[in-house]
């Protein structure tokens, strides 16, 4: 592929834009590359490394610090339980939600849902981004399409599926599919755009057929950027699921949302959030084990927590 | 030349106007080059002359607009194996180990494993690599990588050696050392080999012949042959006294130093 060519490509991409999802993930995915792995290198640097036990223990230290204000400082200040309910409380609410609100049936629906909607939202991104890489012709006839899917704000889709595939999962896991796909796609165009040209004309100097530099160095260098776009919709997925079951649910943690809401159960829905977070960071945590395996030659820069 | 084994004859490259109601770009314009058997043509020139260009087209990755090139007596119309090229960058496959980099040209032509290992293996002893065949390109110095872009450049056996500046990134004495290792190789191995360089010590130090470029669109302004004996051991042929005549005189072509050096460059 020419130098010109290739420029003239990379402008005609849609831009990465901003997601209009409540949580507002970073705008640019495409910044955070290839980061984090790699494990092989021996030399490690000296802070910032990894957890000593010194900050582990100051790590736990601020956990427990930020536990005793919440549960002292509210009732000392006079906020009622219902708005801000006390960790004893919230504890005592996911112990008997355990029992009477099959907490983990919900929570084992969501997580469902988490993981079809990521694993399918993901493949298809992959796909539908070399194909794009691929065939500039193709990405810029359908750019204005791509673009204009890319902007809609993909929650507001929720209703729709809900109304089309009705109180099912079936609506949480294609919002997710949705948000997922986008970030994942574009990591991947972008970096087949904007592989080393001059690594594919050392190819070529082989001659080298055109899958060859496909499966030797377009789609090795596309994996870093992919792994990272694989981050972020890892933790999109979790928004998409559950906005789709706050919009039309009678099962999954959205639905408790909702439930704990209507009730004025606050520690319900604290319990709920913080379900949630756990089903997030257990998708983010697979992610990036899977990153540090694929990703092992990359020198490790420093290291990285998000 | 009769039996050339890598020849420009006439060659013009003009590349599409950037704008709309611009200029092609002539790059280069009716050059003609001919190397022999087992030569080592230096080629210098100011910066955007098109002696890039002029190896882009060596290797078939372009086609010239005007003139042919010929390798072996044979014309080129595309990518062949018996020309490599190696350039400032290394090009090392960073998810690659350095054994698998050095193989990349071997696997891509369809050589078994094994051979392919066994061969790869063997440049990179010869270029002082043993022992870092496992390790990855990150872990490896500026010039180490060289030396196995350099394995990597030699391990599909070609006839000529197209090279852009391939130490120009290396600090000066890993410089010397790999220019040495490079001399010592092409004269071991009878490689042809056209060597773009801006360093003109280097060029006096490797080449038989030095062809001077002028600014672009390219053309040659001036072509001599280097007479100082000792090619393959260029650590000693740059103490020669008459290196200093030659460096001087490719100042002077160059116009280096002059005072209107800043508008001819």
């Amino acid at each position: 592929m020419s130098t010109e060519r290739a420029a003239a490509a990379a402008q005609a991409l849609p831009d990465p834009g901003i997601e209009n999802e409540a949580e507002a993930p970073p705008a640019s995915v495409l910044v955070v590359a290839a980061q984090p792995a790699g494990k092989r290198h021996g030399r490690s640097a000296g802070a910032g490394a990894g957890f000593t036990p010194g900050t582990l223990a100051s790590s736990a230290a601020v956990l427990i610090l930020f536990l005793v204000v919440w549960q002292w400082l509210p009732a000392a200040t006079g906020v009622p339980e219902f708005i801000l309910p006390p960790p004893t409380k919230v504890w005592s609410e996911f112990v008997r939600m355990l029992g009477s609100e099959r907490l983990l049936y919900h929570s084992g629906i969501t997580a469902l849902e988490v993981v079809v909607g990521f694993v399918l939202g993901s493949l298809l991104g992959v796909m539908i981004g070399f194909v794009l890489g691929l065939s500039p012709k193709t990405e810029l006839v359908l750019s204005p399409y791509i673009l204009a899917l890319q902007i809609a704000p993909k929650v507001a889709f929720a209703p729709l599926f809900v109304m089309w595939l009705g109180y099912t999962v079936y609506p949480k896991i294609v919002v997710a599919v949705l948000i997922v796909f986008f970030p994942v796609m574009v990591n991947v165009l972008t970096a087949v755009r904007t592989v080393d040209p001059d690594m594919v004309s050392l190819a070529r100097s082989f001659s080298a057929s055109r899958l060859q530099i496909f499966r030797l160095i377009e789609y090795p260098s596309s994996l870093a950027p992919l792994f990272a776009g694989l981050r972020i919709a890892a933790t999109l997925a979790v928004i998409g699921v559950v906005v789709g079951e706050l919009v039309g649910g009678n099962i999954g943690l959205g639905y408790l949302l909702t439930f704990g809401e209507g009730e004025g159960n606050t520690a319900m829905v604290f319990v709920a959030i913080i379900m949630l977070t756990i089903i997030g960071i257990a998708a983010y945590s697979a992610v990036a084990a899977a990153e540090r395996r694929v990703l092992h030659y990359v020198p490790r820069a420093q290291h990285i927590t998000v | 030349m009769a039996n050339a084994r890598i020849e420009f004859r006439n060659v013009t490259k003009r590349f599409p106007a950037r704008t709309r109601d611009g200029e092609p770009v002539v790059a280069v314009r009716n050059v003609s080059v001919s190397i022999g058997d087992g030569e080592v043509v230096a080629l210098i020139g100011p910066s955007g002359c098109g002696k890039s260009t002029l190896l882009n087209m060596g290797s078939g990755l372009y086609l010239p607009t005007e003139g042919e090139v010929y390798v072996d007596g044979r014309r080129v119309t595309g990518t062949n194996p018996q020309v490599a090229f190696m350039l400032q960058k290394d090009l090392l496959l960073p998810w690659r180990t350095v054994l698998e980099n050095a193989e990349l040209g071997l696997e891509i032509r369809g050589v078994q494993a094994r051979e392919r290992r066994q061969r790869a293996h063997a440049l990179l002893v010869k270029c002082h690599l043993s022992g870092f065949e496992q390790h990855y390109p990150h872990q490896l110095s500026g010039g180490m990588r060289q030396r196995a872009a350099l394995a990597r450049t030699l391990a599909v056996d070609p006839v000529v050696l197209l090279m852009d500046e391939p130490f120009s990134a290396l600090d000066a004495q890993t410089k010397m050392v790999l220019q040495q290792d490079l001399a010592q190789t092409v004269m071991e191995e009878r490689k042809t080999a056209l060597l773009i360089t801006h360093d003109l010590v280097e060029a006096v130090a490797l080449a038989d012949r030095i062809i001077v470029m002028s600014s672009r669109p390219g053309t040659i302004i001036e072509e001599f042959t280097v007479d100082i004996p000792g090619r393959d051991d260029p650590m000693k042929r740059r103490r020669h006294a008459r290196v200093g005549d030659y460096v001087v005189r490719l100042m002077e072509l160059l116009h280096i130093g002059d005072k209107s050096a800043a508008e001819v460059i």
